[in-house]
């Protein structure tokens, strides 16, 4: 079933909460339209702060309002956010220890043909390089609406991006969300997907594609990049074949990196196949074209399967 | 805190930063020195920030953006007892928190600084913040000048601006060096005082080594209702100190054996002047 937007879901969990939290403060950058944030805007005029199109000047007034006792939320595209005011996530908010809530919008490439000064494909790695900052990319409307409601009390700094598509539904409403805990969605034999963010629909549709051949996948999401859950991707690798990984992001440094570091630092020998964006200058194209190129349809995702278990 | 009494405190506060910086072999001599009578007038006699007070969010606060002169921050601290002279000992040492730029792990800093360009930004959320809980805190902020460069100092000029925030006390510490040369031969800054007008600020210009100009100019904030404050105040970098005050090689030079001697010399001097 096709949900909203998980951008959306943000929107309008974050206007819920802060109806009943007048210390939830928003700060934008020109991005209140672009953040579904119009109706905050007009709901709770005094809780929201326009800085203007300055996202390093965002990021250090996020620092001073979490200083002065409110609840920050930090909305901008994860591509400027987390680029240009790299040095202010940095210091103002890690180093310095606020729990401001950063939230990324049209993250991964969601900015499709825009191209690459709008696409986020570094974010996760340049923050899971950053000491004292967790990292959430919640992959559909059940775990973005949970990284919210986390967020709002959460006693450290704090990443969320997502993008702006329509999202699968993924989980049921019961589903446990705990942050630093990967979510197990399917259990099979062969082939292990582990994926974090939108691209788990891609490998949800892949494995009912292997399913018709007789092929069994499991399938673990990680919401939470850091703090990583070291032993649910090792306990989940003993009962399969081959790995992969799958991520709207730099190849560098994202997903599959940390779980081959894990891996090999556990002394597991297991097929392994990363799939993310490859250093090299992205090809042109709609969000969802762009993922098919680089190996993420469903079907490309499981003849990839297919032939790492042969 | 009459003004003989601050005039004091500064000669004893210099004697510290270059003890400390003597003995720690290391640290932003003149900037310190630039500073610190800056930072005495605010500790002494506007902030009411003190170790009892410090973890109540309720108070004034002080963003020290030039995070560099880091040990005039931790003299005036130390005056202040949020620790024990014999702390600063260990400035520069191994696993000691008394590092080379300001950080939260010492007691009595408000917000780590070091790479420039940063505090102000910071202090205008705080102050935003003060505003929106219709608290009267004032939030002071001290930029150097060789800063200003840095653009996102202006980005934090327009939301200040912007959120009328006249509980914004900004100064910036205009003693023209930076650590290559003169600030208006690395990068013009001037006209200062035009720029801040233009991005909507109150300015006033004071000589910012006067602890009486200093004292006289703080009781008059906010300078206009709604408008955020500016404090030009003109020093001279490694002021006290004859061989280094305006010599640029002073940035981060550490004093030697003969002349921390003569430096002390010459504070002990003008001390007996005062005290006479």
């Amino acid at each position: 079933m096709i949900e909203k937007a998980n951008l959306e879901v943000f929107a309008e969990t974050l206007l819920d909460l802060a109806k009943k939290d007048k210390d939830i403060i928003v700060v934008t950058s020109d991005s209140r339209g672009s953040g579904k944030l119009t109706n905050f805007g007009k709901e709770l005029p005094d809780q929201i702060i326009e800085v203007g199109i300055a996202e390093q000047n965002l990021v250090g007034i996020c620092a001073g309002l979490s200083s002065a006792g409110k609840k920050v939320f930090g909305v901008s595209p994860s591509s400027f956010l987390t680029a240009r005011s790299l040095e202010q996530i940095k210091n103002d908010i890690a180093y310095s220890n606020y729990p401001v809530t950063l939230v990324g919008i049209s993250a991964g490439i969601s900015y499709g043909q825009l191209g690459s000064t709008h696409h986020s494909i570094h974010d996760i790695a340049v923050l899971r390089a950053i000491n004292n900052i967790d990292i959430l990319v919640p992959a559909d409307n059940f775990e973005t609406r949970h990284s919210i409601i986390n967020a709002v009390n959460y006693s450290k700094p704090l990443f969320i991006r997502f993008g702006k598509k329509p999202m699968l539904k993924i989980h049921n409403d019961d589903t446990s969300f705990i942050i630093g805990k990967g979510i197990k969605i399917n259990e099979g034999k062969d082939i292990l997907f582990v994926t974090t963010g939108e691209t788990a629909q891609r490998a949800l549709l892949a494995t009912e594609i292997l399913h018709k051949k007789n092929i069994y996948s499991s399938h673990i999401n990680i919401h939470t990049l850091k703090p990583f859950d070291d032993d649910l991707l090792i306990e989940s690798l003993s009962k399969v074949k081959a790995i992969i990984s799958v991520e709207e992001h730099s190849e560098s440094g994202g997903l599959g990196e940390k779980c081959a570091s894990i891996i090999s630092q556990h002394n597991i020998k297991i097929p392994f196949k990363i799939i993310g964006f490859p250093d090299e200058y992205m090809i042109n194209g709609s969000q969802s074209d762009v993922l098919d190129h680089y190996n993420m349809s469903p079907a490309k995702l499981a003849s990839i399967a297919e032939n790492l278990i042969k | 805190m009459n003004l003989k009494d601050l005039q004091l405190k500064s000669i004893e506060y210099r004697k510290t930063i270059l003890e400390i910086i003597y003995n720690g072999k290391a640290g932003h001599t003149a900037g310190s020195l630039s500073c610190i009578d800056i930072l005495n007038v605010l500790y002494n006699k506007v902030l009411n920030i003190n170790p009892q007070n410090f973890n109540n969010t309720d108070r004034n606060r002080y963003i020290q953006s030039k995070g560099h002169s880091v040990e005039a921050l931790y003299t005036v601290l130390c005056d202040k007892e949020f620790f024990d002279k014999s702390e600063l000992k260990s400035l520069n040492k191994f696993n000691s928190h008394f590092i080379g730029h300001p950080t939260k792990k010492v007691n009595g800093i408000e917000h780590n600084t070091g790479a420039l360009g940063h505090g102000l930004s910071v202090a205008v959320g705080i102050g935003i913040g003060f505003k929106l809980d219709n608290k009267s805190f004032k939030v002071y902020t001290l930029l150097g000048d060789g800063e200003l460069s840095e653009g996102s100092v202006w980005e934090a000029l327009t939301s200040a601006s912007k959120y009328k925030l006249d509980n914004l006390v900004v100064i910036i510490d205009r003693n023209r060096l930076q650590i290559t040369g003169s600030t208006e031969e690395v990068n013009p800054i001037e006209p200062l005082a035009d720029k801040f007008k233009a991005f909507g600020f109150s300015v006033k210009e004071i000589n910012g080594n006067s602890v009486e100009e200093l004292d006289n100019i703080f009781k008059t904030i906010p300078f206009e209702s709604e408008k955020p404050n500016l404090i030009i105040a003109n020093t001279s970098k490694g002021k006290g100190i004859s061989f280094i005050e305006n010599v640029v090689s002073w940035h981060h030079r550490v004093p030697n054996d003969e002349e921390y001697k003569l430096a002390l010399e010459e504070l002990n001097l003008e001390q007996e002047k005062l005290i006479q």
